[in-house]
């Protein structure tokens, strides 16, 4: 369609996988929804019940598959399971950073930061400046199998 | 293809999705999709009517999984997962793709983006949908007991409401007797019965009824089991004598209270004489001879000061940043009942801001009517507190609302308006792995849908230990607590969610590493076919999926997150061409 191919004629628009918590950042995002904020529809988000079952491989795998980066929507200190969530969460993020530079990408290709159950406009300002500094680095097209 | 057939149906809401995406272009885009056996759009999905289709569609097309893209799985899961469990599918073979919260609205500006977003969305959900397997909830047997643990006056309430059900009741009490704070307050806002009048009332009915057993000077030492079936070590102490009993329980309510928040010394003038928490007020108006005496002088002048350990500033260590919620309604009637004795009292009130909140609000007016003076202090300049040559006491303020001068108060009395601050009870968070917050109360699920609820199944939190609570307050959440007791306990079992974690035997080559993973002991160590592999515990796994990262050889998954599933969501959101 016409306007599709006006949206690809336009600057890149990184895609951004978002991995969230049904308890408590998923809430926080659905909020911004509810309030209509907006943010870009290049952002799609997993939701599981906790920050600290995310695989490594699964951010290169998201690269691989075409995202351009991934960020973990962590619940901070309110994680109703572990108590050392946040810790967790970093530790995973840290090996994802690795693993990615193993494959010849930016480790600024994973983020985290705390999103909380009614986080809405928190949240939507991480995607606008995620988007950002994302479209700087490009596209992660290069990533090798 | 799998040979799966999915029913696929996405939801205009109305306009609130279908204003935004076009929601037949998705339903044209994803219904040649493998394994899609009907893909269809509906005005709302929700609907008797729509839902009774969605029926008729399974049956008719021998359906064996569902996806339904609407609103966020928050609120219509379990709504789908009974549809489809009306239709003789699994509820577990459900996905729900949150197209509206997650899509529409928050792409209200650029509807062929939303719908392009929708489109590959609802694919992440059939793929996901493909890889599910039918699961069955986890039935266990729950024991019709209860434990509660802390004797006040919700832990009271709470266990009479427990064997007004029915069940039988386990009271323990680290005290010698029972009541809490409550059992030393006098005359309590907003009917001025007396505290120890109102413990008095629970206590005598609690030791009346046969169903409960009370056990003070005793404190729970262990928990082993599962839910529904715990086992509770309960030492007592009698003098130097240490007994300790075990009783099998399906539920613990946990109602152990708060601590007053204790001023540091010169904090506010803590320390000098004449300078008194609001407890200890208390108890001086409760016990006054007529005229309000302090060490046996007369007190014509108070002035309170508020918000003292509460509110405060957060780049302190150890703050107390939250409103402990009950001080402003009880220093208001603690002062409406100090000018009720006899004597010309002089009360001033150096307050942040007023929190009587709902119907308390009228003792302010009150109060105020009565004589009271209050002043609005600023946040950043607290009030001074010095102790005169003549033997009073010199509080020094300024007040925002009239001109802001300096204001200079003699006091024969200074009270803080201590606070509610999280009791130290390090060994039962150990015992009962109790979620504890960042202000060091202990954390229930979620504040509206799953008030008393933890994260712990079985274990369940009420009164001030959650948070700062008013006694009404704590008794309501006592009887919430008594409520999901009961529906968990009276069925005689109960079902958990099976979404857990599982081990895939034949790669484990145990190393341990998701046991110390795991802070719930749901992970076991096996024997398999001569070989040593980790099992999962499915009555004591929370689901959180903490082991899945950890295993070397991938060994591990959380079922209804797997890996293969994960990664099948991420080939559908960029499966889409953008053509």
């Amino acid at each position: 369609m016409a306007e599709d191919a006006t949206r690809e004629d336009q600057a890149f628009h990184p895609r951004i996988l978002v991995f969230s918590t049904n308890n408590i950042s998923d809430p926080g995002i659905d909020l911004a929804g509810s309030s209509h904020l907006h943010y870009s529809p290049n952002v799609m988000v997993i939701s599981l019940p906790c920050t600290s079952g995310i695989k490594p491989s699964w951010v290169l795998y998201a690269m691989q598959r075409g995202f351009d980066g991934v960020f973990i929507a962590a619940d901070g200190e309110e994680c109703a399971y572990l108590p050392d969530c946040a810790e967790r969460t970093a530790g995973i993020m840290t090996s994802a950073q690795a693993l990615l530079e193993e494959h010849g990408l930016e480790p600024q290709r994973v983020r985290m930061a705390a999103v909380c159950s009614v986080c809405a406009e928190p949240f939507t300002n991480y995607m606008h400046e995620y988007s950002k500094s994302l479209a700087g680095l490009g596209p992660s097209r290069k990533a090798t199998a | 293809m799998s040979g799966r057939r999915i029913g696929v149906y996405v939801c205009q809401c109305g306009g609130n999705i279908g204003d935004y995406v076009d929601v037949d272009k998705v339903v044209e885009e994803i219904k040649g999709d493998d394994d899609v056996v009907i893909a269809r759009s509906a005005m709302f999905t929700c609907s008797d009517a729509t839902q009774q289709e969605i029926v008729q569609d399974a049956q008719e097309q021998g359906l064996d999984a569902l996806v339904v893209a609407s609103c966020s799985p928050k609120l219509h899961t379990v709504t789908f997962r009974d549809v489809a469990k009306r239709a003789g599918m699994n509820p577990f073979q459900y996905t729900q793709v949150n197209v509206r919260e997650q899509c529409s609205w928050t792409h209200t500006d650029d509807k062929t983006g939303a719908t392009e977003k929708a489109t590959r969305l609802v694919r992440a959900g059939i793929n996901r949908t493909r890889l599910t397997e039918p699961l069955e909830p986890i039935v266990v047997e729950t024991t019709p007991k209860s434990l509660v643990v802390g004797g006040g006056i919700a832990g009271l309430r709470a266990a009479l409401g427990l064997a007004e059900l029915g069940l039988t009741v386990f009271l323990v009490e680290k005290e010698a007797r029972l009541g809490g704070h409550v059992a030393g307050y006098g005359p309590m806002f907003p009917n001025d019965r007396k505290g120890s009048d109102l413990v008095a009332t629970l206590e005598e009915k609690v030791r009346a009824n046969p169903a409960i057993t009370v056990f003070t000077n005793a404190e729970l030492m262990a928990k082993s089991g599962s839910f529904g079936n715990n086992q509770a070590t309960i030492a007592i102490h009698d003098g130097d004598k240490l007994e300790t009993i075990q009783v099998d329980v399906g539920s613990i309510v946990v109602a152990t209270g708060f601590d007053d928040y204790e001023p540091a010394a010169g904090e506010f003038g803590y320390g000098l004489d004449g300078v008194v928490t609001l407890p200890e007020f208390k108890k001086m108006v409760d016990e006054a001879p007529g005229l309000l005496q302090y060490k046996g002088r007369p007190v014509k002048t108070v002035a309170y000061i508020y918000c003292v350990g509460s509110r405060q500033d957060e780049s302190l260590e150890g703050a107390h940043t939250y409103c402990s919620r009950y001080c402003c309604t009880s220093a208001v009637h603690t002062a409406l009942e100090a000018q009720k004795l006899a004597g010309d009292l002089r009360q001033y009130h150096l307050y942040r801001d007023m929190r009587t909140y709902g119907k308390y609000e009228l003792l302010w007016n009150a109060s105020r009517e009565s004589g009271s003076l209050y002043l609005r202090v600023p946040d950043d300049e607290p009030p001074a507190v010095e102790k005169l040559s003549s033997g009073g006491l010199k509080v020094t303020t300024r007040d925002l609302l009239t001109g802001e001068e300096e204001i200079a108060i003699p006091a024969d009395l200074v009270v803080l308006v201590t606070g509610m601050v999280p009791r130290d009870n390090a060994e039962l968070v150990s015992v009962l792995k109790l979620p504890v917050g960042n202000d060091g109360f202990y954390n229930e699920i979620h504040p509206k849908l799953r008030p008393v609820e933890t994260i712990v199944d079985g274990v369940l939190i009420c009164g001030a230990c959650q948070a700062p609570k008013t006694s009404s307050e704590a008794v309501a959440a006592g009887l919430a607590a008594v409520t999901q007791s009961g529906a968990m306990l009276k069925r005689g079992y109960a079902e958990l969610d099976p979404m857990v974690a599982t081990v895939y035997a034949d790669l484990c080559t145990w190393c341990g590493k998701c046991r110390a993973a795991c802070p719930y002991d749901a992970i076991e160590q096996v024997e398999l076919d001569g070989r040593q592999v980790a099992q999962v515990v499915k009555t004591a796994c929370k689901g959180c999926g903490g082991c899945v990262p950890v295993c070397p050889e991938d060994a591990t998954d959380l079922l209804g997150y797997t890996d293969a599933q994960i990664k099948s969501m991420i080939d559908g959101m960029m499966e889409v061409s953008c053509s």
